[in-house]
């Protein structure tokens, strides 16, 4: 880069998240794979979005998930319509699986880490090809793995537990649902930035699908929740 | 003190703002401020924010002038050059994405939110959101600009789908005049541009027009009206 031209901010670029979307879970279960994830888009500490859709398709195969920047989700799903688009074009019968998917991302993460201009999200891919299910992730400086249960942003510290206690191989679709959907009510509760406003998506051997939004009850009528001071005059 | 009263007349032009989109049964309708900001000073009290792209598509410009002033400039070369290649007009789509590519491109250079809202035969009235960062969402309603921080609430009440274009344009209007009662870097006029199948609206609301809200009172040319107009006692001990 000329440095005549070059503004300072050129040569050490890391940004800052503007759009943000909060945490990620997904689980292996019987037939595929379970990932959910709420419909929120802060803006700092502003709520700004409420129908922000963070569960997208990813050819015949994969399911992606993505929390952080927005704007840097948006553009990974223009990569990765460009990866698909060129696969399909060989015509030669074969699909890019989640294991691929989830390795290329690894790549373009990793590579933008590198260079001091990173895609600022946490990725999780899942997905089922050939009988094999798969659930991998990716952060924003490349680390990755895979595993049976995975979370991002809040849910590594609020979801895992529940997760590592809870979760077994052969959960049914109800019962997967009801372990995230348990997962999500915490999140709900001790989140800032959580939104009562979610998607639950399945992917299987047989196809995609992803749920209407809804919202999950809470429960705040606890006797201990009435009248927390009596105590205490002075204490929360 | 001293130093603080001047204020800096050599910062950056900042449309602090309020900036609205709404859609409407039929269209869309475009709603903003007119007060351009450098520091504490006002650099341009009677500003236009809605800027045509396109003869189907505005723009509502908020953050640095200088910044959404060329992101416009460069959309609407880019925008004509499309259309002569398409014979027909641009969908608000197209022009939309065209703001978010810059926009996420120079993310690092660049401090301007905008709102994108036109019509165009293929989808009727939409409006898009491009925050800082260049994320691009598709809403039915989208506000902007410093003044929007006071509206979040205003819409969650007051928003319905399927409105008329009067009941949107009374929206809009409403919505800018409360936001900038709030806030200091919103103020003077509110211009608003209806947009739908049969052309394009620009409309003007005078500061002195305005409903008044709480804590303030009715303009007068001098206290000397006031005092004229007969009253016992205008002046209390």
């Amino acid at each position: 880069m000329d440095t005549l031209l070059s503004s300072e901010g050129d040569s050490q670029r890391t940004q800052y998240p503007y759009v943000t979307g909060t945490s990620i879970i997904a689980i292996k279960y019987k037939d595929g794979i379970l990932m959910a994830a709420d419909m929120g888009g802060s803006y700092g500490s502003t709520i700004r979005y409420k129908s922000v859709e963070r569960l997208k398709q990813v050819g015949k195969h994969s399911l992606i998930g993505a929390s952080g920047e927005i704007s840097d989700f948006q553009e990974i799903l223009k990569y990765l319509d460009d990866l698909i688009l060129h696969d399909n074009m060989w015509d030669d019968g074969n699909s890019l699986g989640p294991k691929e998917v989830h390795n290329y991302l690894t790549r373009v993460m990793y590579n933008r880490r590198n260079k001091f201009d990173p895609l600022w999200n946490s990725l999780v891919i899942g997905g089922v090809k050939n009988g094999q299910k798969y659930l991998g992730s990716v952060s924003m400086i490349g680390v990755h793995y895979e595993d049976d249960h995975l979370a991002t942003g809040f849910g590594n510290h609020l979801a895992r537990p529940i997760l590592r206690e809870e979760w077994r191989e052969d959960l049914s679709f109800e019962e997967g649902v009801k372990l995230l959907e348990k997962c999500m009510r915490n999140l709900l509760y001790r989140d800032r930035s959580a939104v009562n406003k979610l998607q639950i998506a399945k992917i299987t051997e047989e196809g995609l699908t992803v749920s209407q939004p809804y919202s999950l009850k809470t429960f705040w009528n606890f006797a201990a929740f009435q009248n927390p001071t009596v105590g205490a005059a002075g204490s929360w | 003190m001293d130093r603080d009263a001047t204020a800096d007349v050599n910062a950056p032009h900042s449309m602090g703002t309020t900036i609205i989109g709404v859609t409407y049964n039929g269209g869309v309708i475009l709603g903003a401020d007119s007060r351009t900001s450098t520091g504490l000073y006002v650099a341009n009290r009677a500003s236009d924010k809605i800027t045509q792209l396109t003869d189907n598509v505005y723009i509502c410009r908020s953050g640095s002038a200088a910044d959404s002033q060329i992101v416009s400039d460069y959309v609407r070369y880019f925008l004509h050059q499309h259309t002569i290649q398409l014979g027909q007009p641009a969908t608000v789509k197209v022009a939309a994405n065209l703001v978010r590519l810059l926009a996420y491109n120079n993310k690092n250079m660049l401090q301007t939110g905008i709102i994108v809202g036109g019509w165009d035969k293929y989808e009727g009235g939409k409006i898009y959101g491009i925050p800082l960062g260049g994320t691009i969402l598709e809403q039915p309603f989208a506000i902007g600009g410093s003044g929007s921080s006071y509206l979040y609430g205003f819409f969650d009440q007051a928003w319905k789908e399927g409105m008329t274009k009067e009941e949107a344009e009374q929206l809009v209007v409403k919505a800018v005049s409360l936001a900038i009662a709030r806030d200091g870097a919103s103020g003077g006029v509110v211009r608003t541009v209806t947009i739908n199948s049969e052309g394009v609206t620009r409309n003007f609301y005078p500061g002195d027009q305005l409903p008044l809200w709480h804590d303030e009172v009715e303009a007068h040319n001098s206290l000397l009206d006031i005092l004229n107009a007969s009253n016992p006692e205008p002046m209390s001990t």
